[in-house]
């Protein structure tokens, strides 16, 4: 292992993998990403890995638009021998209540000033879309057909083999342990291998990002928070697009294999580092999809899992560098949207972290906002 | 073995597939699974999964005995998410 390094990133998801490959590609040298487990084994693993344009405040939507626009063409840019797998067939985001329907029309308001081709659709046109919706406990629908979804391990796979091909060194099984400062500037990592001498620190940990702000004394008002999906049998192809809605708290998608993924999310999960599984949610979860999606529920489950959404107060990241311990970035609190701002995460850190002008301007989304008070709240999340 | 031996027949992958990830350092079962769907299928691996961690361990000098395998979890294979409602309905 190497004792120096320009830049130590913690964490090998697509946050860490992503901007260790941007930061390599704009010429920095020596580079080490730590992963205390292997690559992709955190929540980018575990996730529906679905990326949709259709948000409710402009931060957002540039943020994930731009993002798009990069998984559209990661193949080619990331040079990747096998395929990402984007399957672009659309987001049907659907509305049991009035007040849902209007958030939809607020939303596609932002959602166009960002130039997002999203549109309001009736419930006869959402039925054309995925014709076994059960429309008679629906109000309305809105749809973004560039939105859709990609294979999580293919892509963070391609984002690490380019990485590496541009010097950067994974070292796995390799666990973060303390963090020294001096005069307020980090000066290195410690790991459970042997101790690493850097100036810049860059904490991608997620869900266990909280423990690593800890080692350099920063309190951060974030928690992890369990999240369960299941999967089912495979089928012929019977659903294009992601179904998705808030208030009837489901999303569901058919993968190109044919199973069927879906997921919720719940106001009593243990907000810890669970990653256990229970039959309440495949319950509820079942109990929806029977009500919504009638012709899904005669599949049968094959699998179920659990993984962590990384929440903060505004359910939007946190960007930036610890004012008490210079050198040391932060690119956490996805709130469950992290796999999605993979490509932006690594420009927008690399930009920040070498100090060149942003290609978005993402300072609204730095940790004073927690103090101040000015939140970007985030009204559209499972 | 012949290297175009389909290995997972659930998810469809040959033993070359497998090798090659491996000499590139894809060590751990759920690597490999990860990257090829290897073990992800409707029999979760009871068929492919042995075979895997014993190239696995062929490879690394390992005993197949301290490979792990991926971890077991609910629900018992295959209940009809219809029925886990039904199921739920009448309880309440
Ligand atoms: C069920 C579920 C569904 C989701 N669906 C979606 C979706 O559809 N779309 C979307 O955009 N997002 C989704 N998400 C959210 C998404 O998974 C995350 O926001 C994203 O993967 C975060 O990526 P990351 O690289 O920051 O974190 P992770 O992938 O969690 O990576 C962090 C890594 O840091 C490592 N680590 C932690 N501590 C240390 C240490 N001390 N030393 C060394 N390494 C360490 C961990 O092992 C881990 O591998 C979902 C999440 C869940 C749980
Ligand atoms: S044979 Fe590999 S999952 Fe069934």
């Amino acid at each position: 292992m190497k004792n120096r390094a320009e830049a130590v990133i913690i964490g090998g998801g697509i946050s860490g993998c992503s901007i260790a490959y941007n930061l390599a590609k704009k010429g920095m040298k020596d580079i080490v990403v730590l992963e205390k487990n292997y690559i992709c084994s955190g929540s980018t693993g575990r996730c529906g890995a679905g990326v949709r344009m259709q948000w409710g405040t402009e931060m957002n939507c540039k943020i994930a638009k731009k993002s798009i626009e990069f998984y559209e063409n990661a193949n080619e840019i990331l040079q990747y021998e096998r395929d990402v797998e984007f399957k672009q067939k659309g987001y049907l985001l659907v509305a049991d209540t009035d007040h849902e329907v209007d958030q939809f029309k607020k939303n596609i308001e932002v959602q166009h000033s960002c130039g997002i081709p999203s549109t309001m659709l009736s419930l006869e046109e959402a039925r054309e879309i995925v014709p076994y919706l059960n429309t008679d406990i629906l109000k309305g629908a809105a749809f973004c057909g560039r939105d859709g979804f990609l294979n999580p391990f293919h892509t963070t796979d391609a984002f690490y083999r380019a990485a590496k091909r541009l010097g950067v060194e994974f070292y796995t099984f390799t666990e973060a342990t303390g963090i020294r400062t001096e005069k307020g500037r980090v000066t290195g990592v410690e790991t459970n291998k042997g101790y690493i001498s850097t100036n810049i620190v860059v904490n991608a940990a997620n869900a266990y990002g909280k423990s690593i702000c800890d080692m350099v004394g920063l309190d951060v008002p974030i928690y992890s928070e369990r999240h369960q999906i299941l999967v089912t049998e495979p089928v012929e192809p019977m659903q294009d697009p992601m179904v998705m809605s808030f208030g009837l708290n489901f999303y569901i998608q058919q993968s190109p294999e044919g199973s069927f993924i879906m997921g919720r999310g719940d106001d009593k999960e243990p907000k810890d580092l669970r990653v256990t599984s229970s039959w309440q949610f495949l319950e509820e979860m079942a109990k929806t999809i029977d009500m919504v999606l009638p012709p899904v529920s005669k599949l049968r489950v094959i699998r179920q899992w659990a993984g962590l959404y990384n929440m903060t107060p505004d359910k939007q990241p946190i960007y930036d560098e610890a004012e008490n311990a210079k050198g040391f970035y932060l690119a956490l609190g996805f709130s469950g949207h992290g796999f999605m701002f993979g490509p932006i995460t690594g420009i927008a850190m690399s930009e920040m972290i070498l100090k060149e002008e942003p290609t978005i301007d993402v300072s609204m989304l730095n940790l004073n906002r927690f103090k101040t008070g000015k939140l970007l709240m985030e009204p559209s999340v499972v | 073995m012949d290297e175009n031996t389909i290995i997972c027949r659930c998810s469809d992958v040959t033993l070359k597939e497998i090798r090659d990830l491996i000499s590139q350092g894809y060590l751990t079962f759920d690597e490999i699974k990860r990257i090829t769907r290897a073990g992800m299928g409707p029999c979760q691996g009871k068929t492919c999964g042995h075979l895997i961690m014993r190239e696995i361990a062929n490879a690394t000098g390992q005993n197949i005995k301290d490979i792990k395998f991926q971890t077991n979890r609910p629900p018992v294979v295959g209940v009809k998410l219809g029925l886990i409602a039904e199921e739920g309905r009448n309880e309440e």
